[in-house]
């Protein structure tokens, strides 16, 4: 198990909304569409997705995932964020595609 | 005891940014509830899925739900369209989104199978036209 702020504090992942810094991950998903994640992802996941519109926001707390996190340096409006500030949904971001994202992410599970 | 309670919202059609309110709110007052987490989770999500697709397709609606000693309903009513083939808008991957909405992440023909999934009974009242009401369970 690992907690969201032990990966921020790896260098490679920034806090764009963390409202929970000790909440730990269970798991990783990866996807974009997001009623196939809602459909298949877990509860404590961390979701790896590119997606930026609102509705990640939604998903991620209706899906109870620990947290999104935005590959390949994807950015979100202000609005977005401000909205997961208010639901206490969890975001972080990553300059590394998702697949590099979820090795690191292995990597310091280890 | 036969008492239940019950949660109503209207589902804005106009709104695709807004969509999944009612059913962040259900969480919200279900959690309040004492509930298990797997059961809020269950409801939510059908209930996001059934929200999405009422403002992709309807215009919006009402979503209402009951909870009893038994579990929890939920009842999506709209005024749309209607389903004209449920057995295939019930098919993964099946879908009449149009493109905006798949640039957004949905209208990927999961919204109905996702709602089968995650309850544990769910009745399609559908008529071309006229509207389509959805009555989904999801037991304790």
């Amino acid at each position: 198990m690992m907690k969201i702020n032990e990966i921020i504090a790896s260098g490679k992942f920034s806090a764009v909304s963390v409202s929970e810094p000790e909440r730990e991950i269970g798991g990783i998903y990866i996807g974009d569409l997001l009623s196939w994640v809602m459909g298949r992802a877990q509860a404590d996941n961390a979701w790896i997705t590119i997606m930026s519109n609102i509705n990640i926001v939604a998903v991620a707390s209706l899906v109870d995932a620990a947290c999104i996190i935005l590959a390949e340096g994807v950015e979100l409006d202000a609005a977005v964020v401000e909205t997961a500030k208010a639901k206490e949904v969890n975001i972080l971001s990553t300059p590394l595609p998702a697949y590099e994202a979820a090795m690191e992410l292995s990597n310091l599970r280890k | 005891m036969s008492d239940s309670l019950n949660f109503s919202y209207l589902v804005d059609g106009e709104n695709f940014a807004s969509a999944g309110q009612a059913s962040v709110q259900v969480k919200k007052e279900l959690r309040q509830l004492g509930i298990a987490p797997e059961t809020i989770r269950r409801v939510s999500i059908a209930m996001y899925e059934g929200e999405i697709n009422m403002v992709i397709h309807a215009g919006g609606g009402v979503a209402q739900v009951n909870v009893d000693d038994l579990g929890i309903e939920i009842i999506l009513k709209d005024e749309g369209p209607g389903i004209a083939n449920i057995e295939q808008a019930m098919q993964e991957g099946f879908s009449t989104a149009p493109d905006n909405v798949r640039s957004l992440g949905f209208g990927a023909g999961m919204g109905l199978p996702n709602m089968k999934r995650y309850t544990d009974d769910i009745q399609i009242d559908s008529t071309v036209g006229v509207g389509t009401t959805i009555t989904m369970r999801v037991n304790f």
